[in-house]
């Protein structure tokens, strides 16, 4: 295949030097790091983000201003948090010229599509000014979440410190210091179904991609992929906002991102396939090929 | 440089707003009048009474069926431009127009309104209500490139241009239903939030992460899956956001 990480100009493994952040970040802080060096520097005025909502772990979409809004940010839900909502009202109610957004691959390709074919997001192309993809393999419904938690790993909502999937399993930290692992075939059925058509893995339209895929736990894997990234990045490395370490040098590098996105792909790219015969000479709609 | 594309402004049963929002490109709409496009009619513009032969139609507003002043000039139209682009969403769905029904004075009777391309085959949609500066903008650099450029640039604008033709042959109804029966029930909605950002009404909420249309305050515009990523995705054009973003800024320097 060989597209399955996009165009990138450089890729690095990286952390943030900031221990405050370091402290609830994901993996090694770079989301919230980049957008509180870009939002000090005046690089953006304002970052959307996925911030704490109404019940645990279900995140709202809101325009961060400040550092400490970035803060409250921190750490992946891995439920639906439809970011792009705050697209349009960034530049209105909120005033700003220089957006910040974070998203996964589809939100960023949502960001994308907006820039060269805009319907009801007038001004808003030339305005946006920093966006950070994240890795995704596949997203759930919040009640999914819910349900893995509670009645999978047995645990409160209320409790939980972290959620992460990787190494196979998704494995939930509670604040008390337990530890519950399941394996990802249980989780396979909750997922998101609009998520089995997706072919991006490592953000390939962001600014500046990350994940934790590739790099080692409390670091990040880092693709800088546009002109505008690319400057950011260069800046912000010049400041000491990051760690770095070249790809090459980190295992698993990045040979298991590739695997990982190619395996995405390719399972998503059958289900795309099997829809045109879904029926009987009847097929499901296939957005790559027309609306 | 070589010679200019002719472009008309025809006004059927609209507001006006979409020839505002063209006019809203500001010194971006002189650059295109300078370098690549001659406004040969308009009636707000320009003092031409009657439709000339044009390369392409910038339509906007829907048509009025008991007016047979409109159903003549949208007929004309069609004969005399080479490219008829429905500019926003009364022009291409009917928009606000779908709720007339007549009993007003002084033209009671007046009360069917159909989009333009239940009348005309219409090659190119811009949705929206008001339909975007930008999209206007690209839309019109991309018609210059695709009847004036180099073969290089043709293909360019054709690939551009082809989702908003494809919108015209899907067909002329729109609503924020559309979210429903092309993307949710297709299994295809990923929450992304794009569709809210685009309604003009605020008619859609994510509950959930999936979207929630309030079909009583939706004015039927057709921006809403117009915008969803998962309504149409051109990998080749969308993929090379950067070019493309800067060659149509470079083209209005
Ligand atoms: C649904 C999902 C699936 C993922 N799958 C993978 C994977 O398969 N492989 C991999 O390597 N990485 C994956 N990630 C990315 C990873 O979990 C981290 O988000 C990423 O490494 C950033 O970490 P950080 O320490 O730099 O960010 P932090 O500084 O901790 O900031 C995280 C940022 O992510 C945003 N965010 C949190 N949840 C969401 C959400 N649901 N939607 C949109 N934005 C959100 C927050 O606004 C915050 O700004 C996934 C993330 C999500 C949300
Ligand atoms: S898998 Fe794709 S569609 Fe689903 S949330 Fe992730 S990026 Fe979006
Ligand atoms: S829901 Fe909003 S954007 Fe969609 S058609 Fe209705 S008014 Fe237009
Ligand atoms: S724009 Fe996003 S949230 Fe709205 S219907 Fe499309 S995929 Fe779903």
């Amino acid at each position: 295949m060989g597209t399955e990480l996009g165009k990138y100009k450089s890729c690095v493994s990286a952390r943030s030097t900031n221990k405050e952040i370091l402290k609830r970040s994901q993996d090694g802080g770079i989301v919230t790091q980049l957008f509180a060096y870009a939002l000090e520097e005046g690089i953006i005025d304002g970052a959307i983000v996925a911030g704490p909502g109404d019940e645990p772990y279900r995140p709202r979409p809101f325009i961060a201003t400040t550092v400490d809004e970035l803060m409250s940010a921190r750490g992946t839900k891995y439920n639906i948090s439809p970011n792009v909502s705050w697209i349009k009202e960034a530049t209105r109610s909120y005033g700003l010229d220089k957006v910040g957004i974070v998203g996964t691959p589809c939100q960023m390709q949502a960001v994308r599509k907006g820039q060269l074919y805009p319907f009801g997001w007038r001004d808003v192309d030339d305005k946006i000014a920093l966006a950070i993809g994240i890795f995704c393999m596949e997203n759930f419904p919040y009640q999914s979440i819910k349900q893995l938690v509670e009645d999978h790993a047995g645990v409160s909502m209320q409790s939980v410190k972290k959620m992460d999937i990787g190494k196979g399993k998704f494995w939930v930290y509670t604040e008390r210091g337990a530890t519950v692992q399941l394996p990802l075939k249980v989780t396979h059925k909750y997922e998101q179904p609009g998520c089995h058509v997706c072919l991006d893995y490592v953000a390939n339209l962001a600014d500046v991609s990350t994940g934790s895929v590739g790099s080692p736990d409390g670091w990040s894997t880092v693709f800088v992929r546009t002109k505008n990234g690319d400057d950011i990045w260069g800046k912000a490395i010049a400041a000491g906002c990051f760690e770095t370490k070249p790809i090459d040098q980190v295992k698993p590098g990045l040979e298991l991102v590739s695997k990982l996105a190619n395996e995405k792909i390719s399972k998503n790219q059958k289900t795309v396939e099997a829809r045109a015969t879904f029926g009987v000479n009847k097929a499901l709609r296939n957005p790559y090929i027309k609306p | 440089m070589a010679e200019k594309i002719t472009v008309g402004h025809v006004h059927m049963s609209g507001c006006t707003g979409c020839l505002v929002s063209l006019a809203d490109n500001y010194e971006g709409l002189l650059t295109i009048l300078d370098k690549y496009a001659d406004l040969v009619y308009g009636l707000t513009l320009v003092d031409v009474r009657h439709i000339p032969k044009m390369d392409v139609a910038l339509v906007e507003g829907s048509v009025c069926i008991q007016d047979k002043c409109s159903v003549d000039e949208i007929k004309e139209t069609r004969e005399k431009a080479t490219v008829v682009v429905a500019v926003g969403g009364c022009a291409c769905y009917g928009n606000i127009t779908r709720f007339g029904r007549g009993g007003q004075p002084n033209q009671p009777q007046h009360e069917s309104y159909l989009p333009v391309g239940d009348l005309i085959k219409v090659d190119v949609y811009i949705p929206g209500c008001a339909p975007c500066p930008q999209l206007i903008r690209n839309v019109c650099v991309m018609a210059y490139l695709l009847l004036k450029g180099n073969q290089e640039q043709q293909e360019l604008a054709k690939k551009y241009l082809t989702p908003l033709m494809q919108l015209a042959e899907r067909g002329t109804e729109a609503c924020g239903c559309d979210l429903m029966y092309d993307v949710v029930n297709q299994g295809l909605c990923m929450g992304c939030g794009s569709c809210a950002a685009a309604c003009p009404v605020r008619a859609i909420t994510h509950e959930y992460g999936k979207p929630n249309v309030n079909r009583e305050m939706c004015i039927k515009c057709g921006a809403c899956y117009a915008q969803c990523p998962r309504s149409f995705f051109n990998f080749d054009v969308i993929t090379e956001f950067e070019g493309i973003s800067e060659l149509i800024k470079g083209a209005l320097q």
